[in-house]
């Protein structure tokens, strides 16, 4: 289930389920459905009694993450390290605990070090990631106005000035850190679930990438959401003549990709309340469309809550390699 | 891809749909996407003709375990084939760089301070 519990299902169930989630996204986004075959594979997938379940010899695909390694490794290099010996990762990502580039900021010089002893020991790609996080940008947190406080008193244009304030703060404190970890040899930089304050909050990613971009032509950028559709905090916000408020992973990429972003990661929420085959089928139907627009490589985020992926700390193994393959079968993605 | 326990989260995708990383090519994929935005097709097709192999042979981990010891490309350590004299992950970096024809900034960082030694 969506909530990482066992659940026992007959196959009209999983048949159910698997066309009842392709429904729901279709219908509240307006997409197509998925195709039959395509959703026969997902049946075939779901109700396989096998722990275990992955992509054909040769379908393989590679993999980014938004943090690599947990405390019980050791230092965070060490984890590196391990993540590439031990577990076959394609690519790694140093962090910081407070996953924030506003906190990150005041520590640059400490991840820099860090950076620079992990390109010393790891062979692998290793990126830098945090989030945006516009919000702590805002009142008691941050030096602008509460744009959550003040929208429901209705002063909706000082909302919106708050938030367009934010915006270029969030930019220039991305943009250093950036740059930082660049200087200290980073491979590249994570924006993770850029949109999760809203579109001003994606907006402050894209324009951090727009500057990198231009500014160094060979930094790996990836893009990662926060969720399928972009939600309009602000509403009238736009990037090159395009409304960021409603835009779901076919025009979340296309924007990402115009602002110089070499990788994206399309996010869509899961129900914790439906089964995993439901989630997918969902998560599935969202994705669908970007992948014929989109000129970058999508690796689809496949965390817990996301991507059909149970809401579960400790997710179970059958869950997400089921998650996993689906993805890559029904989707053709470039990676995870 | 995501967080949550790396038994349940970062081993099960890799053994579900990963490359690998270092035990085939998939690190040498993924900097392709990274650097020049290739789709996946078109990476793995990039490193195979510059490792005159073809696209499937990227994932066949004993073939490729072979071949990134003959280029001294970098490989997975394991206590019974000792590699005591395979490359730094600097110098892997460096032939990396070299087979992709890409630019690996902390190869290009440490050239330069190594420059300024060596004036």
């Amino acid at each position: 289930m969506g909530d990482g519990s066992l659940a026992h299902m007959t196959p009209s169930e999983i048949r159910q389920d698997v066309e009842d989630g392709t429904a729901t996204a279709a219908q509240r986004a307006k997409l197509p459905l998925l195709a039959t075959d395509e959703l026969d594979h997902l049946f075939d997938i779901f109700a396989s009694p096998a722990r275990f379940s992955s992509v054909d010899i040769g379908d393989e695909v590679v993999l980014t993450y938004d943090g690599t390694g947990v405390p019980q490794q050791g230092g965070r290099v060490d984890a590196l390290y391990q993540t590439e010996q031990l577990f076959g990762a394609d690519s790694c990502e140093l962090y910081h605990a407070d996953y924030s580039y506003r906190a990150v900021k005041t520590v640059v010089p400490y991840e820099q070090q860090q950076m620079k002893e992990a390109q010393q020991r790891v062979t692998i790609p290793v990126h830098y990631g945090a989030q945006p996080d516009l919000g702590r940008y805002s009142r008691p947190d941050g030096p602008v106005g509460n744009w959550s406080e003040l929208l429901p008193a209705m002063r909706i244009d000082e909302a919106r000035a708050a938030q367009e304030e934010a915006v270029e703060m969030a930019v220039a404190d991305m943009v250093y850190v950036a740059e930082g970890m660049w200087e200290a040899g980073a491979d590249g930089i994570d924006f993770d679930t850029c949109g999760a304050a809203g579109d001003a909050d994606f907006l402050a990613a894209l324009k951090a990438v727009e500057t990198l971009r231009a500014r160094h032509p060979d930094l790996g950028i990836e893009v990662g959401m926060a969720g399928e559709v972009v939600l309009g905090t602000h509403g009238q916000l736009e990037y090159k003549g395009v409304r960021l408020a409603g835009l779901k992973p076919e025009g979340q990429v296309q924007v990402a990709q115009k602002a110089g972003a070499t990788v994206y990661g399309p996010a869509v929420n899961v129900n914790t309340g439906k089964s995993t085959a439901w989630n997918m089928a969902r998560a599935l139907t969202f994705v669908k469309p970007c992948m014929a627009v989109a000129e970058i490589p999508v690796h689809m985020n496949v965390g817990m809550g996301v991507g059909g992926v149970p809401m579960a700390s400790y997710t179970p193994l059958d869950a997400v390699a089921r998650c996993s393959r689906a993805c890559v079968d029904v989707l053709r993605l470039d990676g995870l | 891809m995501g967080t949550g326990d790396i038994f349940g989260m970062a081993v099960a995708h890799a053994v579900a749909s990963g490359m690998g990383g270092m035990r085939t090519t998939g690190d040498l994929v993924v900097r392709l996407q990274m650097t020049r935005g290739m789709k996946l097709k078109q990476a793995k097709a990039h490193v195979a003709q510059r490792l005159g192999v073809s696209s499937a042979d990227l994932s066949d981990n004993v073939a490729m375990h072979e071949l990134r010891g003959e280029l001294r490309l970098g490989r997975i350590y394991e206590v019974e084939a000792s590699c005591f004299t395979d490359p730094s992950p600097i110098e892997a970096k460096t032939r990396i760089a070299r087979l992709l024809d890409i630019p690996i900034n902390s190869v290009e960082r440490f050239q330069e301070s190594s420059a300024r030694i060596l004036k």
